[in-house]
């Protein structure tokens, strides 16, 4: 259209049409290159970290995989702690930040007033936004006293001599652990999920939606036999974007894990992870298999996180191909 | 207005590249993150007196020495000194600049700053989590007049590598062989309990919210931040406190003549008045470096610092090195940093 209207450009027909065609072929191939740049980047990193821990790797095997002791004075190092740490409090992020972000998202879709709908959605937006160093001191200065003074006492008082899962709540409340690491995350999370599963719930077809309102559904079923049924590829993608988030968060946790090199049964107990780890010591890991051993840590986080991915496109597929 | 805008952007990269040049001429260097406020300051006045500045890179004591190794920069900071064999093997020379003390840190409700003492033995058999109650009969003994709670004692240390932690470890491990058999000594070590935490503030502030909490911070820090201090037992069995003259005491009593490359560390030197944890921290040049003119500019800064620093460090609650200590560094300079077989900086007599 915009050629039509130019009187120059419908003179010389002819060379602008071999000129759109070099043109087009100088955009197919800057946004080749692109992907290409991508893709060697990503082989880059993976290179390099099987080279930097190359010494560690040889030299402590598959067992760094199960050594608890990070010991950097005999330069004993093994990756048990801060794996367990990582999973776990992604863990706790999942199962708070989960239920709350759907909870969020089914409100806003489904049940709220619409003048409410944009400021509620835009703060949640704003949660996105904030760095995550902010969220490190508002936990480390805040939360985690809070949670010594009031919650954790009284998680410790009551929770702590029961069968099973009472070893979970024991010790003294430090107020910084796991379980204020796992709050941390499951805060930063949360707009994440929610902002892909609103996004996914909106897709829902207002047809299916009001004849399922209209057939006397009360909102509980069209939500769970209509909305999320619907929905189920796009949640898996969100729950899975959160996850990613939360596995990888560094400068949050360093804050307020606690750092401690341990495996203890209790939640409230310090702890470390992957990242945090890394964050911590290598400013200071002068010796090479020290260095070599943070940066194993670091393609272990790579893996965990590459196959949380990959099991979520599978999981994507099998879902689709119901 | 298109040829205006070019020419303010060309009056722009001109004067970027301008300012590069002139940044060209600091003295680069990078390194330890205890001593970065008094090199700061120092560095402002130097400029303001001698139009040269410096562009230091506080990103550890690991990162300095690689740096320097890599010879990105014109001298390295560590504030764990290189042993005489590392220094050799590097080519590098190595000398202390300025000190600082670490001192015990607590939080007991009702208990005042410097109302606590107590000793090597004691504070690691705490570190290793052998004494757990703040009424253990080892601080009672050291405390006869102190009503101790019977609170569980909750330990904090640095989580990230530190120059600090170090010399604490240090020290822990010359006062308890326990410590040594089964924690040892380095930036970071594998602490048998406590919880961890990033920087001084990072400590200070687990301590700050924790009753029954004990952490140790360099005293900078614990000074500018009222935070309670213990006084402890130094070597000579004599109660302390945590003040610029004990540290001196400390600096005064140590060997330095007898160090060869200045290692030597501060913790738990002889002295009725030695303050137990004192630490020096020390900069890194080449003994033949490729370019003698940056390191002579950079010696020359240094020289400046021993020579006016002085009061600005007391004012940042560090402690400047002894004359006696500065004329053994002079030495070092005269004789072994070298250029076509002379010395890269004469200093100043």
């Amino acid at each position: 259209m915009a050629v039509a209207e130019d009187p120059a450009s419908t003179e010389t027909a002819g060379s602008s049409a071999s000129r759109a065609l070099i043109q087009d072929r100088i955009f197919v191939g800057a946004t080749a290159l692109s992907a290409i740049i991508v893709v060697g980047i990503l082989l880059g990193v993976i290179v390099s970290l099987f080279t930097g821990s190359w010494e560690a790797i040889t030299r402590f095997g598959v067992g760094f995989l199960w050594t608890e002791r990070w010991n950097p004075v005999k330069e004993i190092f093994g990756a048990a702690a801060p794996i367990y740490g990582t999973v776990l409090t992604s863990v706790i992020a999942m199962a708070i930040g989960v239920p709350v972000s759907l909870g969020i998202s089914i409100f806003l879709t489904e049940i709220c007033p619409p003048r409410l709908r944009r400021p509620i959605g835009i703060a949640i937006e704003l949660l996105a936004g904030i760095p995550s160093i902010i969220y490190g001191l508002w936990g480390f200065f805040v939360l985690a006293p809070y949670l010594q003074h009031n919650v954790q006492p009284f998680m410790i008082d009551h929770f702590g001599s029961t069968p099973l899962i009472g070893a979970l709540f024991q010790g003294p409340p430090y107020g910084i652990g796991l379980f204020t690491a796992g709050i941390v995350l499951a805060i930063m999370v949360l707009p994440f999920i929610t902002a892909i599963t609103r996004d996914v719930f909106l897709t829902v077809p207002t047809l299916l939606r009001e004849s399922a309102y209209g057939m006397g559904m009360t909102t509980w079923e069209v939500v769970w036999k209509i909305v999320v049924p619907y929905t189920r590829v796009g949640l898996v993608g969100g729950v899975m974007l959160g996850l990613g988030r939360a596995l990888g968060e560094t400068m949050a946790v360093t804050f307020v894990i606690g750092n401690a090199h341990r495996i203890s049964s209790s939640l409230l107990a310090p702890a470390t992870t992957i990242s945090a780890a890394i964050a911590n010591e290598f400013t200071e890991a002068t010796s090479p298999i020290y260095t070599s051993s943070l940066i194993e840590l670091g393609l272990i986080l790579f893996i965990i996180t590459f196959t949380v991915l990959g099991l979520a496109k599978w999981l994507v597929g099998r879902v689709e191909s119901y | 207005m298109k040829k205006t805008l070019f020419a303010g952007a060309a009056a722009l990269v001109a004067g970027v590249m301008l300012a590069g040049s002139v940044l060209a001429a600091d003295i680069s260097g990078a390194g330890a993150t205890f001593p970065y406020p008094i090199y700061a300051k120092w560095a402002d006045a130097y400029k303001t007196e001698t139009g040269i500045g410096l562009n230091y890179q506080s990103i550890g004591s690991g990162g300095g020495i690689a740096q320097i190794k890599a010879k990105t920069v014109t001298f390295g900071a560590s504030d764990a000194p290189l042993t005489p064999d590392e220094l050799k093997a590097a080519g590098l020379v190595q000398f202390p600049m300025v000190m600082g003390g670490i001192v015990p840190i607590f939080n007991l409700p009702g208990i005042d700053a410097g109302a606590i003492t107590i000793d090597g033995t004691t504070l690691a058999d705490i570190y290793l989590g052998k004494v757990t109650k703040w009424n253990d009969d080892a601080l009672k003994a050291l405390n006869p007049g102190v009503d101790l709670p019977d609170m569980a004692i909750a330990v904090a240390h640095r989580s990230d590598g530190s120059g600090t932690t170090f010399n604490f470890t240090n020290y822990l491990g010359k006062v308890s062989p326990d410590w040594m058999d089964q924690v040892g000594v380095d930036k970071s070590v594998e602490w048998p309990v406590g919880i961890g935490a990033k920087g001084n503030e990072g400590v200070a502030n687990i301590v700050a919210q924790t009753q029954g909490a004990i952490g140790y911070v360099e005293f900078a820090y614990a000074e500018q931040n009222k935070l309670a201090y213990m006084d402890m037992m130094n070597k000579a069995g004599k109660t302390v406190a945590p003040e610029i003259a004990s540290f001196q005491a400390a600096a005064a009593n140590a060997d330095w003549n007898n160090a060869p490359g200045y290692y030597l560390i501060l913790t738990d030197q002889p002295g009725d008045a030695s303050w137990p944890i004192t630490a020096a921290t020390f900069i890194l040049v080449y003994a033949a470096p490729d370019k003698p003119a940056d390191v002579a500019e950079a010696l020359k800064f240094f020289d400046w610092a021993y020579a006016k620093g002085d009061d600005m460090a007391t004012g940042l609650d560090y402690i400047p090195m002894p004359n006696s200590v500065v004329d053994l560094v002079h030495k070092t300079w005269e004789t072994d940093v070298m250029a076509d077989g002379k010395p890269v900086y004469m200093p100043a007599m």
